[in-house]
């Protein structure tokens, strides 16, 4: 892989992260990310859409009209969206209930519909699937991060295994406060060490 | 009674930002200054009462007799974007006023995830026609009562000097979490 396509993949990890610098996609941030499982799952099943939706986009962007890209953007995200929700219905079933109306709902997450119209819509094939790919792994990592530190100190476990400290954690982090706690303070620490 | 308990539920007990996390964007977004967020509470909640009724009438009349429930994510996106749009034709022509004060809101409702969400939800739960005009209603009205009371702190908040690591989304994501705990006081209440 050459080096800029390197870079492409790259830049949504830390200088284009989607969640702590461009914030976008927040409802599915704070929504899932009760559990470690529960982001990384959110994370990987929105890449999924975003990566074929990009490459999609890409091949046929020259046949869209103009005038009517954004609905034809979302027509394509809402496919792919219904075909991840139908093959998680059918083979991960626990994590499809846990993530719930949020699955469905990655067709109005709006780092999917950005990436369409600022990096598809202009690019080739490849170099917007490698987009997706880069944005896609940023969305994750920033989710299952923001899940982790909810599970540590919300019920204290990680990934599910249980670090015997259970008794002493407040609940409050796996409901809805400690999303935004997390979520803030997360970004402060963000800031203050990584964004250059 | 058993409305009763959806409106309290929908506006407080469940608040769709504070506890379902619907709609944060416009949430984070439009919430500086308390009179905006009130045109754009206002605009959601016209929106989502009408989308309510539009999408019940599609999932009971077409989707739900030709079998084919697992087109609604595409089926209702788009409806949504077609009555945003119709919404805003039809206000510039018959009440300029009332565009004039939701004209600016009303595009940037097509990607507020609350909308589909509630659509979603309502489809899923069953209600009937009224059950999910009343539900939706109340779920808008609980956004646009976040949006207010938030967009207070944050008036307050500008006046006071907050670490510069802090400062724009961090400090306004933890408002938030004080809001929600707030709001967890209502828990149990239904």
């Amino acid at each position: 892989m050459s080096n800029s396509k390197l870079s492409l993949v790259l830049k949504g990890l830390i200088k284009e992260n989607p969640t702590f610098v461009l914030v976008l996609g927040t409802c599915p941030t704070l929504g899932t990310t009760t559990s470690a499982i529960n982001g990384l799952g959110m994370g990987v099943a929105t890449m999924a859409v975003l990566i074929m939706s990009n490459a999609v986009i890409a091949m046929i962007k020259n046949l869209i009209p103009d005038k009517v890209r954004i609905p034809a953007f979302i027509v394509v995200i809402a496919s792919f969206v219904t075909v991840i929700d139908m093959l998680m219905q059918a083979f991960v079933p626990s994590l499809y209930a846990a993530l719930g109306v949020f699955i469905p709902l990655i067709v109005v997450n709006c780092i999917i519909l950005g990436r369409a119209e600022a990096f598809a819509s202009k690019n080739g094939v490849l170099d917007s699937a490698l987009d997706g790919l880069g944005i896609g792994l940023g969305f994750t990592l920033s989710l299952t991060t923001i899940g982790c530190v909810r599970e540590i100190l919300g019920s204290g476990a990680v990934f599910g295994l249980s670090l015997g400290i259970a008794d002493y954690m407040p609940l409050v982090f796996v409901l809805a406060p400690g999303g935004f706690l997390v979520y803030g303070f997360l970004m402060v620490l963000f800031n203050k060490y990584l964004k250059k | 009674m058993e409305y009763f308990a959806i409106i309290i539920g929908a506006i407080f007990v469940n608040n769709v930002v504070l506890a379902q996390f619907l709609g944060i964007c416009p949430f984070l977004g439009v919430s500086s200054k308390v009179e905006t967020s009130m045109g754009m509470g206002a605009a959601v909640t016209f929106v989502m009462a009408l989308s309510s009724v539009v999408v019940w009438l599609i999932q009971e009349y077409v989707l739900a007799p030709l079998g084919i429930e697992f087109m609604q994510t595409i089926v209702f996106i788009l409806v949504i974007a077609a009555l945003v749009q119709m919404v805003e034709i039809v206000l510039k022509k018959v009440s300029p006023a009332l565009y004039q004060a939701l004209g600016i809101f009303l595009p940037l409702i097509t990607t507020n995830c609350a909308v589909l969400g509630v659509a979603l939800l309502m489809v899923q739960k069953e209600y009937g026609l009224l059950e999910g005009l009343i539900y939706s209603t109340s779920t808008a009205l609980g956004f646009a009562v976040a949006l207010v009371l938030f967009a207070g702190m944050r008036e307050r908040l500008e006046f006071e000097e907050v670490p510069k690591v802090f400062d724009g989304v961090p400090i306004a994501l933890i408002t938030a979490a004080l809001l929600a705990m707030a709001f967890m006081g209502f828990s149990g209440l239904v």
